[in-house]
């Protein structure tokens, strides 16, 4: 890559860091919120009469998963609406007339995204450990995943800012598609209690193997494969990937 | 050498509309050119191409001699565009939206930020520098995209429509500005309905009517032309031809002959020269003229165009 490249993939990516931390009312403090309510209800009300899930308190057990979910919301949000109102706004004909390469575009969008996301996890792990002893069994796995889910989701969102028409495209996936699979997603229970078929069922839902990867990271637990968990997480950043380049490639939605 | 050498140029929208039917463009290193044409004449799209904002159809693009489909980098570096909608975003300050178009072209960021000192200050912006766009007046937001094309210093400036809705005094500081840019070597292509803008500014001129080119002249031969009438006078058969002195004319055939009359000196020479010479005239028509046409429409055009635009001045 050259030094022009170089340069404009850094432009992109302190442009986009700009924009989110202007806002960070809108997208740096909801998610830590949310997820302190979470952690309250869910983990010292409720948890403290469930008892314990996968051999850890439940507290232990759901924080990974909401750790995961809030990057997720936040990778996929920043991109999606980001690349979303350049298009809405025409800014993006500032890109589209430079000699920025395409993968260059995409990169620095999903770049953004993925900050972003890394940021609101970092958040949202500082509130938690108001809650619980984090112990971290597996670095590596757990940064792996981490950063694999947020790039998928990244390239998600820019797809989805792709196809947008209108801001409502841009809410449908993530209240449609993203919400319940993550709720389905093994991020408040263990797939050992659903009965067999759901959980065959379960285990056709990408987030189930991104969240057990990244509490396997953590608590050295999984409901399936750590193998498996980071296959499914290449294949589908190699699928999304190749989908946002192909999109930007042909100019849907950017060019005439 | 030629800064923009465009061949048979075709685009054909999604949906049908056929905005450009072949054109033909050649514009020298250093010139001033104006391509003058009516609303929907496809102005706007021939920018789009080639400014890679629109995919064509078919045909060719090359700018500085780099061809849009096998060098685009480089023929994107040489390209500064200046777009006839607002295309930034609203919420970035000026200062950033300047820099990141640097940026976005491999300008380092100190570089860039001196650079958008000079601009924003040549363009009479730096006091909003740290104002989001949004607040700027429709004249500044206008004067931001001039400085914003401007930033990785490109060969060619490319503007389309830049004084629509500039007040005449905005107007005259940037026809300024633009003389010198180009003086300094910047090749300058603009789009404009207004026939004085471009004769103000350019050297060369094409004008562009229901996607094609219909007149590519120097500003000086196209005005020479419009002061031009051609009449047809029907003869006689079989009369004999006639000589006139002082005019240009064509035999037809036996029975037709055109002139072409200047404005200034009138009909009556060529009745007596006729009469002289014992040819009797039978009939005598307007020869159409596209482009007498259609620059009576740009004229009456750019007439309620000022007329309104005062009257928004007015209100103000
Ligand atoms: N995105 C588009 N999709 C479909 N048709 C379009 C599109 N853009 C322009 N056209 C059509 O192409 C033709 C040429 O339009 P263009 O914008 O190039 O004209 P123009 O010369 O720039 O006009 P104006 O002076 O009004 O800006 C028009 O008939 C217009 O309706
Ligand atoms: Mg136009």
């Amino acid at each position: 890559m050259n030094s022009l490249q170089l340069t404009a993939l850094r432009t992109i990516w302190i442009k986009e860091c700009t924009r989110f931390l202007r806002i960070w009312i809108q997208t740096l403090v909801p998610p830590a919120i949310t997820m302190s309510l979470y952690f309250v209800i869910f983990g010292n009300l409720i948890g403290s009469r469930i008892g314990q899930m996968g051999g850890f308190s439940y507290m232990e057990f759901i924080v990974p998963g909401l750790i995961m979910m809030a990057v997720i919301t936040s990778a996929y949000a920043n991109v999606s609406s980001s690349f979303f109102s350049a298009k809405f706004q025409r800014n993006v004909e500032e890109l589209l007339v430079a000699p920025v390469s395409n993968w260059i575009i995409i990169l620095g969008y999903v770049g953004g995204g993925v900050t972003r996301g890394l940021l609101v996890g970092a958040l949202v792990t500082m509130v938690s450990l108001f809650f619980v002893d984090l112990q971290i069994h597996n670095p590596l796995m757990l940064l792996l995943t981490l950063v694999l889910t947020a790039t998928l989701f990244a390239a998600a969102g820019l797809v989805n800012a792709v196809f947008a028409k209108t801001f409502d495209d841009i809410s449908m996936i993530p209240t449609f598609v993203l919400t319940p699979l993550t709720y389905l997603g093994g991020v408040f229970y263990s797939l050992a209690l659903l009965p067999e078929f759901w959980q065959w069922v379960s285990k056709a839902n990408p987030i189930v193997y991104m969240v057990n990867g990244f509490r396997y990271g953590f608590l050295g637990v999984s409901d399936v494969g750590i193998g498996t968990s980071v296959a499914v997480l290449i294949g589908f950043n190699v699928l999304l990937f190749g989908l946002a380049w192909n999109l930007i490639n042909r100019g849907v939605g950017i060019r005439s | 050498m030629l800064a923009l050498q465009i061949n048979d140029l075709r685009k054909v929208y999604r949906g049908g509309t056929e905005a450009l039917k072949g054109v033909d463009l050649h514009v020298q290193a250093g010139d001033f050119f104006a391509l003058l044409g009516p609303n929907g004449a496809g102005k706007s799209t021939t920018i789009g191409i080639i400014s890679s904002l629109i995919n064509k159809t078919s045909g060719s693009v090359k700018v500085f001699g780099d061809d849009l489909d096998k060098d685009l980098v480089r023929a994107k570096s040489h390209i500064g565009l200046v777009p006839q909608e607002f295309n930034f975003n609203q919420f970035e300050t000026l200062m950033q939206i300047v820099v990141n178009q640097a940026g976005y072209y491999g300008v380092p960021r100190t570089l860039a930020k001196q650079r958008a000192e000079k601009y924003l200050k040549q363009l009479d912006l730096w006091d909003k520098r740290n104002a989001p766009a949004r607040e700027l007046s429709g004249g500044m937001k206008r004067r931001l995209m001039i400085a914003r094309a401007l930033m990785h210093e490109p060969k060619m400036l490319i503007l389309d429509e830049p004084t629509a809705g500039v007040d005449i005094e905005i107007r005259r500081s940037m026809w300024v500005f633009l003389k010198k840019i180009n003086q300094q070597g910047i090749t300058i292509i603009l789009t404009t309905h207004y026939l004085e803008e471009a004769e103000m500014l350019c050297r060369n001129i094409a004008i562009i009517d229901k996607g094609q080119i219909i007149e590519n002249t120097s500003m000086k031969g196209l005005l020479s032309k419009l002061n031009v009438e051609t009449f047809v006078l029907d003869l006689p058969p079989n009369s004999i031809q006639p000589t006139l002195q002082d005019f240009d004319f064509r035999q037809i055939d036996d029975h037709s002959l055109e002139v072409d009359v200047p404005k200034s000196s009138g009909l009556n020479a060529v009745f007596s020269q006729l009469s002289d010479q014992g040819v009797q005239v039978l009939s005598m028509r307007n020869k159409s003229n596209r482009l007498e046409e259609l620059f009576v429409r740009l004229v009456e055009n750019g007439r309620t165009d000022n007329a309104s635009a005062e009257q928004e001045n007015n209100l103000e």
